[in-house]
């Protein structure tokens, strides 16, 4: 289907607007920059420090990609397991919505306390953030195979391990890198939190200094910097998931 | 090999329980005998047991009384040789019609060890039964390209795929509009004549059991059981004229006056 080009134009055209009502404004009201920043003055910050941001960036990428890369392995497992059988489910689910209760804020110190500040706990926070949205998506997808098509498979003798195979994990496929959308983003938020605690390295430290010696646009700076990472990982996570899984996406709701 | 009057799918005093002793009664004492290559219908208020029916008779599930015997054994574990086709047609969307097709072949011996190596072999025998209910050409489509009655005709032949000896049908029509579940009728009525597999049709729709059925089974309310036997002689093959028939209505009336018995 062809997309018309209002579509196509109108998040750059919102972004765009953004910042420039953001400008507007604090020029109109006279807003002093170590409150809020102007779009430009933080466009300068970027020059400026070009480089620690650059460096910053990509520590915080790399935590955030390994942690995101365990969460996909393990939420993965660990989602089979529990659609697979209900004992699994009843014994892990409530340990689960436990631990996913817990800030992981509070998680960090401890994480620290192993293994030392820096790339280590900031790996394993956005592990722990964004492996519960997986491991959600995966069993619930395979808890939902309509019980019909299990008997027709059934009654030819199909073994669990087939109707998993054949139906189980096709169908739950969708809700898998549906759930990579929203893990990818939590991941950010968990390597973030990590480093603005334990670490001396990555974006959520860069800003945590700047804060420090009052280089407000620099900590912008270092916010859209994420924001950025961030897009840029949803917008890979959506696109693998259409590839995937375009069989799914065939309603025109999603499409308009 | 066919031997008609013959015992085919037999329940013999059965009764069923679900969720374990003290849970509800299904079905209570049902005995119920299908020959081998006849239509057998199941008719009866909601609620009746009839999908307990299903599952008893091909091995899903077994009776806590009485015993199921299909083609001349006793069940005890999914009998594979019977084919389903439900009131949703379940396809999967990720497969095109032609791949849904072959799913049970997927999963059934001995076709589940041959597929690969024959699979040309396997695909034109999917074609020609697409092509016989009326699908030709449409293997490549996936299920939600097609509409309601394509997609239950795909239903139909994915049942039927693995050349069962038997056929369950769990109200296969109920979600169609009524021209084409009469046309639908008609499709199975010429799979039934070309192919005299046994075929079991548990159905509330009274005029689409006679229409069909060499014999109908009348259940009562729940705990199932046959409340009345009714042999249907209406001369095959039947047109859909028939329906209109005195004789055709007098048996739809005389089953209708059984199920109001029923539901009291």
């Amino acid at each position: 289907m062809k997309t018309s080009l209002a579509v196509r134009l109108a998040p750059w055209v919102a972004t765009i607007a953004l910042f420039v009502v953001w400008e507007v404004c604090c020029r109109v009201f006279n807003i002093p920059p170590f409150f809020l920043p102007p779009p430009t003055l933080i466009a300068k910050a970027f020059v400026d420090y070009w480089w620690p941001l650059t460096k910053h960036s990509a520590f915080t990428l790399s935590t955030t990609l390994i942690g995101f890369a365990l969460a996909v392995g393990f939420g993965l497992l660990l989602g089979l397991a529990v659609g697979w059988s209900r004992a699994i489910y009843a014994g892990v689910y409530p340990l689960m919505i436990g631990f996913n209760a817990i800030p992981k804020v509070a998680v960090v110190p401890i994480l620290a306390l192993w293994f030392g500040i820096g790339f280590t706990p900031a790996v394993l926070t956005a592990f722990l953030i964004s492996f519960f949205p997986i491991v959600v998506n995966v069993a619930t997808g395979l808890a939902t195979i309509e019980p019909e098509l299990e008997d027709v498979l059934k009654a030819l003798g199909a073994s669990k391990l087939d109707i998993m195979r054949k139906v189980g994990i096709p169908r739950a496929l969708p809700y898998f890198f549906g759930s990579l959308k929203v893990a990818i983003t939590l991941a950010f938020v968990g390597s973030v939190i990590s480093e603005s605690i334990a670490s001396n390295e990555g974006i959520g430290n860069l800003m945590l200094q700047a804060q420090a010696q009052f280089q407000v646009p620099l900590i912008f700076a270092g916010l859209l910097a994420l924001a950025v990472e961030g897009i840029v990982m949803y917008a890979l996570m959506a696109v693998l998931e259409a590839r995937m899984t375009g069989w799914a996406q065939r309603s025109g709701f999603a499409q308009c | 090999m066919l031997q008609d009057n013959a015992a085919f799918v037999t329940l013999d005093g059965v009764s069923h329980v679900y969720g374990g002793a003290g849970g509800t009664l299904a079905v209570e004492d049902l005995s119920i005998n299908v020959n081998r290559g006849e239509f057998a219908a199941v008719v009866g208020p909601s609620g009746c047991g009839k999908s307990t029916l299903m599952k008893l008779a091909t091995g899903l599930q077994f009776p806590f009384k009485g015993a199921v015997r299909v083609a001349g054994e006793v069940v005890s574990k999914p009998v594979k040789i019977a084919g389903m086709a439900f009131q949703a047609p379940t396809l999967l969307p990720w497969r095109t019609t032609l791949e849904n097709l072959l799913l049970p072949l997927e999963i059934v011996e001995p076709h589940r060890s041959r597929l690969r190596r024959h699979k040309a072999e396997y695909v034109e025998r999917a074609e020609t039964l697409l092509a016989s209910v009326g699908l030709r050409d449409q293997g490549s489509k996936y299920p939600w390209e097609l509409s309601g009655g394509m997609q239950q005709r795909t239903s139909l032949c994915r049942a039927l795929i693995h050349e069962p000896d038997l056929l369950m049908l769990d109200e296969p029509f109920g979600a169609l509009d009524a021209f084409t579940r009469e046309e639908l009728w008609c499709v199975i009525r010429d799979l039934h004549a070309a192919r005299r597999i046994t075929i079991v049709l548990v159905t509330h729709d009274l005029r689409e059991a006679v229409f069909l059925a060499d014999r109908i089974f009348v259940m009562s309310a729940r705990p199932g059981r046959v409340l009345a036997e009714r042999v249907v002689d209406i001369p095959r093959p039947r047109d859909l004229e028939v329906t209109f028939s005195p004789e055709f209505g007098a048996i739809v009336h005389e089953l209708r006056e059984h199920i109001v018995k029923a539901r009291q």
